[in-house]
Formats: C-alpha cells, structure tokens, sequence
C-alpha cells in the first residue's frame, strides 16, 4: 500500500478496477485523499456539533427556572446522556481526527497517510456509528445512562436505551482504534527526510500522543462496552453482584479508558495552541522539548490517575490516597506547559489575530478548570464535589472553554489552507469576544451552584433551594454561546462567497503546510521536502543578525516558495486511486448493531456485507 | 538497494514496513483487550471460594489441548510460510498458507464442537460469563484471523504478493501468533491451572 509509486511503475495485481471521478458526490465516497477526509470528518463533526449543542440548549431551558416542564424526565435523561455522548465522542474526537488527517500529512511532508484506504474507512464508520446512535431516537428510546453508563442502572434498565450506547460505541471504537495505528504509522514512518522526531511541530507530537493514548485505552471499553452489551442481550452476569459479578468492574474498565480519553480530548487543542501562539508571537516555541516530554508525560501518567472518578465508590484510603497523589502529579506536566506558553508570548511581537485571540482564550480557560481539576485530588473535598454542578463546570471548562476554543482557534488558522479563503478577522474576534463571554456565564456560575449542592443530572429543582438566579444566568449564557456559533457559521459561509485567493503563508508561519499553495494540490507537494531544523520553514524566510534581530532571506533563495510561481501540476506523482471498498466496508457495522439489537439476520446481512467489501479491497489493485 | 527503490523511499525511515509496523501497534491495542479480560478474570477468580464453581466442575481438558496443538502448529507452519515467501519460494508459501487456513477452520470446528459438549450454559453465573465472552471473543480473532489469511491469499492469487512485496504476510502473521499466544493464556487459567 506505498502511498507513492515510481512514475510508469505497473500496476500490481488486482482483478478490480477503482473509481476514477475527481469531482462530485462518489469522488468524496471514494476518496482516500486524507485532505479530503480530513474535511469530510470536519463537516461531520461540526454537524454533530450543532445537534449536541441544541440538546444542550434544551437542557438549559428545562433548568432556567425552578419546576422547568421543557422536557420530561425521560427525555431530559436521553437529552443529557446523548449531549454527552455526542459532544465527547462525535465532535472533540472527530474534530481533533479532522485536524489530524487534514494537517499530519502536510506538516511532516509526505503526500498522505500510511493507509488511505483505512483512513477512509475509519471517516465512514465515525459517521455510521453517529448516525446508528443517533436512530435510537426513532427507535425506541436514546441511550439515557449518562455518558459513562453505569452498571447496573445500564444492563437492568428496561428498552434497548443503552444497547444502542453499547453497540455504538462499540463502532465508533473500532473506528478509533484503525485511525489510531494509520495515524501513529504515518507519523512515525512517513516523514521527510531530515524531520528527524525532535524536528516534528509540537502539534503532530501531541497528535502522536494521542494515537497512542487512543490504541491502548480504548481496547478497555471495549472489554466493558462488549460485558454490558451481553449481559443485556445474552444474559451473563459480569455486572449482576446477585449473580458473583461486580459493578464496580464496570466503573473501573469505563475510567481506565475515561481518564486517558480526558487526555484525549484535551492534547489536540494543547498541539494546535502550541502552533499558533509562536506563529503569531514571532518567536519560537518556548522549551519545545519541555512541551514534547510533558506531552509524553501526561500520555503515561493518564493510565494512573482513572480511579479519581471514584473517589465516592469506597474503594477505601490507601487506594483513594494513592490516586489522589498521581492526580496531582498530572498537573505539574500540564503547569509545564502552561508555563511554556506563557514564556513563548512573553517579549514576544504580538499580533492580536481572532486565532491568537483563541489560543490565548484557551491558556486562561484552561487554567480555571486545571485549578479546580487540582481540587478534585483532595479526596474529602471531592466527596463534596462528586456528581455536582461543580464538576460540572470543571469539566466544561476544560473541554468547551478549553478544547473547542483552541479547536476554533485552529479552523481560524487553518482555514486559509484548507479552503484558500480568509474568515473575516473582524467577525472573527466579534465571535471570540461572545463566546468568551458566553462560556464563563455558562459554566462559572455551574462552579457556585455545585458549592451549594445541585446535583448534576437532575431534571428539576424547587424555588425554595433558592438555585433559580444563578440556573437562570447559566442559560443566559447558553445562549450567547449559541450566538457566537452563529456568527460563525456566517463568517464561514460568507468566506465561500468570496474568490479562493489566500495566500500560501498569510499569517508569516513557521511549518510545512504554508510552504504548498492554499489549498494544496492533491500530491501536496511537488518535490518531497528536505527539512534541515525545527521550524524549518520559518528559517528559509528569516535569519538572524548578531544581535539577534530577525532579517528577511532575500526572495529568490532555495526554497523559497515567495519565489516559485509557476507550482507543477503533479504530473507523474502516483497517488492512492479511490476505492468503493472502504464506504461498503464501513456500511455493513451499522447493520450488525441492528442486528444485535433487534433481529439476528440483519447481522449475518452486515457481516457480509463487512466481507464482501474486504475481498473487494484485497482484489482491487494496489495502485491504477 | 536499485535506483527504483531510492526513487520510491522519499520517507526519513527507510527500513521499517508500515503493514508490519501498524499490525504491532494494533496487536499491542488487543494485548490491553485481553489484559482487561484476564485483570477481571483474575480479580473474580481471587474473590471465589470454589473455582471452577461447582456447578461446572473440574473442566474436561482433552478437546482444549487438541486445540492448542492445532494453533500451535499452525503458527509455525504460517512461519514456515513468512519463509518460504521472503526467499521468494512463492509456490511453497501458497501451500503453507492454505493449511494454515485450513488448521484455523479446524480449529474453529473443534471448538464450536466443545462448547456443544459443555454441560453449563452462559447465564449460569460469573464462571460461565467470563468462560464463554473470553473464549467466544477468541474465537472471534481466529474468524478474523482466518478471514485475514484468506485476504492475503487473494492477494497471493492476484499477483500482489511477491518476494518483494511480502508485507501483508509479515503483518498477517504477527496478528495470528498473537491470536495463539492469547490461546495459551485462556488454556492456561482455564484447564491447566485449576484443581483437579
């Protein structure tokens, strides 16, 4: 599967022929183009994004006011688990896998991911599986466990609710774990030559971080996902204490995979911060090395932290004190590279950009719900803090205030590559600036209401709690946020109304993406680049006088891409051909989930369907 | 190394195959899988009084160990196999490979022949539970194991594996050895490590 072919190699093998269509609706299902999937898994994200974000605009209205009857109970239950479900697992993730498809590629200089078939497969079966979780609205009841799907509430709870959290997580896992290994593959065996490890940006370390992290956490759920799903359907007794089993296995396998997820979620947006703040403080990144082993740091310590979920579950002092130590611990690398952030802005040139403005947005953000993390540690604290509006508000603080800022930051940064147009920088800081105050109206006040004792995942309240200020405030603020997306999405319609003229480097960058027009040709690069140091780029167009002040390279040096007009058409670059395969391969899951659930047969039609699409991927050529 | 071959490697790592190098980091991925499996295995099996339960009893190992030398052999003839194939005796490698199916086919028969003898069923309690989701989802891996061979095979059929391009055997045959190492360990805390 050599993802470049000598020019004129003949094709090996295959009995298949691949589709051949470069534009139109079956060029995007066939595609193996990682730029185009990184857009595909972008779009999907977002989508889903919308969709999490109405059900939580919901949430918000059922609690503005003491005695809320928005929703009932029943459905507030499917409402909150499924914002969780879909926030988590089908926008963070696939949002971060966007970033990672578009951008891995580009920025260590090969022309695409060691498997672009795989990649394919793992995009279209990230979708089904949303889709598939999703369809449990029209059939029968959405999963209504809570995200973390505790035993025994999930396995002797009535209607198929948490089957279809079962099976599809099950599906988006399998999805996960492919893209995992194609992406830590690339990273690890697809680089340029001379972007040796320690040349690589700090973003694609993160990345490889994270396809680590993603490969050996989520086989865990997996193990759980695959007990609570028999012991629903098939009747074993892993969870049933009435029967020798545990529930409190369950709470185990769920936050080993749980913690490192955190990380998961949170190391992609670390990565694209760490890439922009240098870019637009015009200095390198501080301490690159503290930041890279800090990374890795927190990839290893993420194993050994899971059971300050549960603190409350009483698995006694010793281990309780244990883990609260090692939750310590993970946040004196975190404070690692909040300080490194910190000193690459500091003297630095600052230029105020709406991506700046995010990734800036994202350090003091981030901090808050760092500190009340911290706080969680001290275990008799965390007795009071447990299944509260508190933690509540940490966990967004992290993951919307923290994760999606430095998310949008980096669809503003990028966003020139990827569609060769600009967003419009003045919306764009109007958007930070709401959304900046949207998030901290939202989930500061969750901090006070949890301090006074809400329960998180309650469907009402009564006037005389005297919680009804700060729940109203907190929906305010709810909906500011939902105004900032919209102000958004209306940059970025507006973008494509505009002529496709950004510049290959429009913001004076320092990596490889910015060296290839906007957006880049399918074969990314003409020649193969040669890379020479960190931020290799950066010093082909500036070098330093004794004094240490920055003087540009004279345009018309090597490598300059100022100076290269005319960029070949890639004429003799073999790329991967498209394959129906992947999208057929991926088609067959959903329904073995159905068939798990309801009737057995429309299992055996999925596996066959999985099958037929695998021969047809192994009869197919290599290459055309 | 041909000038073909310096045109083709435009990568900083030269020598590292990435089929070979993507079925390690997943296999290592289904190492955790397992490792959960036998973690609550153990941690069950530690809070029992009697184990096996008594109303299994002392499991009948003549059948397992049947099974255990087929997956073993297998294994070595799949290596055989890589051999024959990476020194270009591409003819021995096709022979090899189908009887390696083949002994992954026998072991499935056999095994689905053994769960019918059994004389508990899965709801009967903790035991059953985990005897029959580890060992099921083992057997799941040899399905998956067979169908992954018989992809190589089409593509040993089609012309896409050769001396040079034997990657996918490579990839294919570390996946099965580990799908056999996992067998030694259910055998081992199933048949051989229990009171008789």
């Amino acid at each position: 599967m050599a993802s470049v072919s000598v020019p004129g190699e003949t094709v090996r093998g295959g009995l298949l022929r691949r589709p051949r269509s470069t534009a139109g609706f079956w060029s995007w299902v066939t595609t193996v183009d990682h730029k185009r999937i990184g857009i595909l898994y972008g779009a999907t994200a977002f989508f889903f994004f919308l969709v999490g974000g109405v059900e939580a605009l919901f949430i918000r209205l059922q609690l503005a006011q003491p005695d809320g009857k928005i929703l009932s109970p029943s459905t507030y239950n499917e409402f909150f688990t499924m914002h969780g479900l879909t926030m988590i697992f089908l926008v963070v993730m696939p949002l971060s896998a966007a970033f990672f498809n578009y951008l891995i590629p580009l920025m260590i200089g090969a022309r695409d991911v060691a498997f672009p078939r795989l990649n394919a497969f793992s995009c279209w079966l990230f979708l089904f599986a949303g889709l598939f979780i999703y369809s449990s609205f029209a059939l029968g009841g959405a999963p209504n466990g809570g995200w973390f799907g505790y035993a025994p509430l999930s396995t002797v709870e009535p209607g198929n609710n948490m089957l279809f959290y079962s099976t599809g997580l099950l599906m988006a896992g399998i999805a996960s774990t492919v893209s995992a290994v194609n992406l830590a593959v690339t990273i690890i065996n697809m680089r340029a030559p001379g972007m040796t490890m320690f040349r690589m940006p700090v973003f694609i370390w993160m990345a490889l971080v994270v396809q680590f992290l993603l490969a050996f956490s989520l086989p865990i759920i997996t193990v759980g996902l695959f007990e609570s799903l028999f012991d629903r359907r098939f009747g074993t007794h892993f969870f049933d204490p009435a029967a020798g089993g545990d529930p409190v296995l369950w709470q185990h396998l769920f936050w080993l995979f749980g913690h490192p997820e955190v990380y998961i979620l949170i190391l992609p947006a670390m990565g694209i911060v760490s890439e922009i703040l240098p870019v637009f403080a015009r200095k390198p990144l501080f301490g690159y090395q503290f930041v890279v082993f800090s990374g890795i740091a927190i990839g290893f310590i993420g194993f050994g932290v899971w059971a300050h979920h549960m603190f409350a579950t009483g698995l006694g002092p010793v281990a309780n004190t244990a883990f609260g130590i090692s939750t310590m611990i993970i946040a004196i690398p975190t404070g690692v590279k909040i300080f490194n952030w910190l000193g690459t802005i500091w003297r630095g040139d600052l230029r105020f950009t709406t991506p700046m403005l995010f990734a800036l947005g994202f350090i003091a953000q981030f901090v808050v719900g760092g500190l009340s993390g911290v706080t969680h540690a001290v275990v008799p604290a965390d007795y009071q803090q447990t299944d509260t509006y508190y933690i509540v508000a940490h966990f967004h603080y992290v993951l919307f205030a923290g994760a999606i800022f430095g998310l949008f930051g980096g669809m503003y940064y990028w966003w020139p590559k990827i569609f060769g147009r600009m967003l419009n920088e003045r919306v764009g800081k109007v958007q930070f600036w709401i959304m900046a105050v949207g998030a901290n109206l939202t989930f500061g006040p969750m901090h006070i209401l949890g301090l006074e004792g809400m329960p998180r995942r309650i469907q009402t309240y009564t006037p005389a709690l005297g919680l009804g200020v700060w729940n109203l405030v907190v929906t305010i603020g709810a909906f500011t946020i939902a105004v900032s997306v919209l102000i958004f999405i209306g940059n970025a319609v507006a973008s494509f109304r505009r002529p496709k003229d950004a510049p290959a480097d429009p913001w004076d960058a320092r990596t490889l993406e910015w060296t290839v027009p906007s957006p880049p040709p399918p074969h990314n690069f003409d020649e193969i680049p040669v890379v020479h140091a960190l931020d290799d780029f950066w010093h082909r167009k500036y070098a330093e006088t004794e004094e240490g002040t920055l003087v540009p390279v004279p345009a018309g040096g090597s490598g300059d891409p100022r100076s290269d007009d005319a960029h070949g058409s890639g004429h003799g670059i073999h790329l991967p051909s498209p394959s129906y395969y992947p999208v057929i391969a991926a088609l067959g899951f959903p329904l073995i989930g159905y068939g798990v659930i309801f009737h057995w047969w429309m299992a055996v039609a999925g596996a066959v369907v999985v099958l037929a699409g695998l021969y047809g991927w192994a009869f197919e050529p290599a290459a055309e | 190394m041909s000038a073909t071959d310096l045109q083709v490697d435009e990568r900083a790592v030269r020598r590292t195959s990435s089929p070979v190098m993507g079925m390690v980091l997943f296999v290592a991925g289904e190492a955790m899988f397992f490792a959960a499996f036998f973690a609550g295995y153990f941690q069950f099996r530690s809070q029992a009084k009697v184990w096996p339960p008594a109303s299994v009893g002392t499991p009948e190992i003549s059948i397992p160990a049947v099974l255990t030398a087929i997956l073993v052999t297998s294994s070595i003839v799949l290596q055989l196999g890589l051999r024959a194939v990476a020194r270009g005796r591409v003819a021995t490698f096709e022979r090899l490979l189908l009887l390696t199916i083949l002994l992954g086919v026998c072991f499935l028969a056999l095994q689905a022949y053994d769960y019918s003898q059994l004389t508990f069923g899965i709801k009967g309690g903790i035991y059953p539970s985990l005897f029959y989701v580890m060992t099921g989802l083992h057997m799941a891996h040899v399905v998956g194991g067979v169908v992954l061979l018989s992809v190589v095979g089409a593509q040993t059929l089609t012309g896409q594996i050769s001396q040079r391009h034997h990657e996918p055997v490579e990839a294919a045959a570390i996946y099965w050895h580990f799908v056999d190492i996992v067998w030694l360990g259910l055998f081992t805390v199933y048949y051989v490590a229990v009171p008789r």
